[in-house]
């Protein structure tokens, strides 16, 4: 299987430029084409232990564009057309792969309906899958990195694959995506891992992405069955305390967060229903990253 | 030009079986740009070839099955909130274009997703329902002063009206065409033929022939070309079913004549024929025979059309495609607007409207 690892910066650059880079991410394939180096430098870099499919068949098609001509030399930008079509306005060009990140978002949000799609990152172990639904600002990538960093899989950073007949959570992932303090916060946490340059004054402030391990990327194919629904909350200099929430509070702030809730109708509702029977709802106050991963992985211990 | 595989795909599902992965990956893209790729599952189910298609392709029709059962739901729904919204109005409310294929169950209802809900009511009680409807959550939506004189004034709907919580969009109707328009098919003779829907009492269809009628006035009358080739298989597919009724190829040119409306016909009848093969008499084109444009001028908008009819994918264009669009664009408004007016139309949208959603 060919790997974007396997290609050097010269040919991902010539697929890039040419008929597109195919690159497998859980369950989708798409075709990204580009001219900008942040773009081809960043899929080096966070990319490379995932496949390059070769059948010529893609689910969505990216073309991520930088300026040319005099735009070259004064801001440059990135265009971003979706099968050409252009649905945004144009970015900074350093802006390019924080970019391809959120564009590959808005495509599966917006028609993967074959899941109930949750806004939520997703780790698991010992089989045990731990979902953490994402109100802005919760400090929800931070946690899901620092899980990363110390051995849990990860099956997703920002969208939550919830099968609507079998409720497993499938594997999406994709490099973490970190903002602002988050960012010198985790190279500190994990000096290990690998972190993009970070875009600067983007709408969502500073971004970088981490990679994701190698073994999380190699069980793309393995869903898991969720266990504990977590929504999380850093507070600074807080005890750590993990509270119960009523199963009906909980489905309820799950579908808020849920792209397709209202389209996929009665079955995400009983997706939705049977997925958090199967498991339990917690609210969480964290300080500090090794208290709450010391927790988790007693509670994935101690779950039979 | 030649024939996309879109095109293909509709005309005969069951040709798809042999397409390898390349192939797939450019017919859906074609298809998800024409807003066809709903259709296709049904049509693929219907051929009974759902079962032999790729993985990822058989993937992808599954979502848009989802989003086109969730769609035809909501649509019925919000039929039913409409009726009781306008219940008290007194005179019975027609349904246009998607919402009475879908109210209707008619043909072209299978795999057609769309964005807003057309209405028709007699002009004189507009007032009425545009209140009703709001004491009902529906609230207008114009964009700027500009906009509001532009429907008040000029058009044949009141500016569309998008409901507070469920965001469906309404389009008000009381006319078929603009008042601006050459023609005017005069709406009463419409409803006077309108046909009443089984368990929706005070809703209301177009009869069949003015349904077909109003498909090609849709079509043929509009500049843009973004939903060409759908609403041509709307039209296949209406012709389809309706000319198993007795009587059906008779009687629509002649109401085609008496409505002013038999230039759009001839259009719907050749290019459905021409692009799916649809089975039209040609006693029934004979009819319309006065209406043909002549040889130079139909020369012409085959080649407009035979362009702006495929999908809006790179992939189905050539070298004249986009000037075909473009021509198409100002014809569909100069059919709309006498010529000072529409001047001074494209003029206040090039450089005075900011935001040109809808024009």
């Amino acid at each position: 299987m060919l790997t974007v690892g396997a290609l050097t910066r010269k040919e991902v650059g010539a697929r890039l430029g040419g008929a597109g880079l195919f690159l497998r991410t859980g369950p989708f394939v798409s075709c990204i084409r580009s001219n900008s180096a942040v773009v081809a430098d960043g899929l080096m870099q966070m990319y490379s232990a995932y496949p390059v499919d070769d059948t010529g068949y893609a689910d969505f098609h990216l073309h991520l564009r930088q300026s040319t001509g005099w735009r070259r030399w004064f801001r440059p930008q990135v265009h971003f057309y979706h099968d050409g079509e252009a649905p945004f306005e144009p970015m900074p060009a350093s802006h390019g792969f924080a970019m391809l990140e959120w564009m590959l978002n808005w495509c599966v949000s917006g028609s993967a309906h074959a899941y109930l799609i949750v806004h939520a990152a997703v780790v698991e172990k010992n089989g045990h899958a731990l979902m953490l639904p994402a109100p802005p600002g919760s400090g929800k990538s931070t946690l899901c990195a620092a899980l990363v960093s110390r051995g849990w899989r990860l099956l997703s950073d920002e969208l939550a694959l919830v099968g609507l007949d079998d409720q497993l959570v499938r594997p999406l992932a994709r490099p973490v995506s970190l903002k602002n303090a988050s960012i010198s916060v985790m190279k500190a946490y994990a000096p290990d891992a690998q972190f993009t340059r970070a875009a600067m004054d983007t709408t969502k402030g500073t971004v970088a992405h981490m990679k994701v391990p190698d073994a999380s990327v190699a069980r793309a194919a393995e869903p898991a069955r969720l266990a504990w629904v977590v929504f999380p909350r850093y507070q600074a200099g807080a005890a750590l305390s993990l509270t119960p929430i009523p199963q009906a509070r909980a489905f309820m702030r799950v579908a808020e967060n849920a792209f397709n809730y209202s389209l996929t109708g009665a079955r995400g509702f009983q997706a939705l229903g049977k997925m958090m029977d199967g498991g339990a709802s917690f609210d969480f106050t964290y300080s500090a990253l090794d208290e709450a991963i010391a927790l988790f992985d007693g509670m994935s211990e101690d779950r039979p | 030009m030649k024939p996309s595989l879109l095109l293909g795909a509709l005309r005969d599902p069951g040709s798809v079986r042999g397409l390898g992965l390349v192939q797939w990956d450019l017919l859906l893209r074609q298809a998800d740009r024409a807003k066809l790729t709903a259709c296709l599952a049904c049509l693929f189910d219907d051929a009974g070839v759902s079962s032999a298609l790729p993985a990822p392709v058989d993937a992808r029709l599954e979502w848009a099955r989802v989003a086109m059962r969730r769609h035809t739901d909501a649509v019925h729904f919000e039929v039913k909130r409409i009726q009781a919204a306008l219940a008290g109005l007194g005179v019975p409310v027609i349904l246009l274009k998607g919402a009475a294929y879908c109210a209707a169950g008619l043909a072209p209802a299978r795999g057609r997703l769309f964005s807003d809900i057309d209405i028709m009511v007699p002009k004189d009680r507009l007032p009425d329902a545009e209140s009703a409807l709001l004491v009902h959550g529906w609230v207008g939506s114009a964009q700027d002063e500009y906009d509001e004189r532009y429907y008040r004034q000029w058009m044949h709907e009141i500016p569309p009206m998008q409901h507070m919580r469920r965001q469906s969009v309404i389009d008000v109707h009381h006319a078929i065409l603009p008042e601006t328009a050459r023609v005017r098919p005069d709406p009463a003779r419409l409803r006077a033929a309108a046909v009443a829907l089984p368990g929706l009492p005070g809703v209301q269809t177009l009869a069949p022939a003015d349904m077909v009628l109003h498909s090609a006035v849709h079509l043929f009358y509009d500049g843009e070309f973004d939903n060409g080739l759908r609403d041509l298989f709307d039209l296949h597919r209406l012709l389809g079913q309706f000319g198993a009724l007795p009587g059906f190829w008779d009687h629509l040119p002649v109401r085609a004549v008496e409505m002013e409306l038999a230039r759009p016909l001839l259009y719907a009848l050749r290019y459905s024929a021409r692009l799916f093969g649809t089975p039209v008499p040609e006693t029934t084109v004979a009819a319309l025979g006065s209406a043909a444009p002549n040889r130079v001028l139909m020369a012409l908008m085959d080649a407009l059309l035979l362009r702006g009819l495929q999908p809006a994918h790179a992939s189905c264009n050539d070298s004249r495609s986009t000037i075909a669009r473009t021509m198409l664009y100002i014809r569909g408004n100069w059919l709309r607007m006498p010529p000072v007016l529409l001047a001074r139309h494209l003029f206040h949208k090039a450089f005075i409207t900011k935001n040109t959603s809808k024009a």
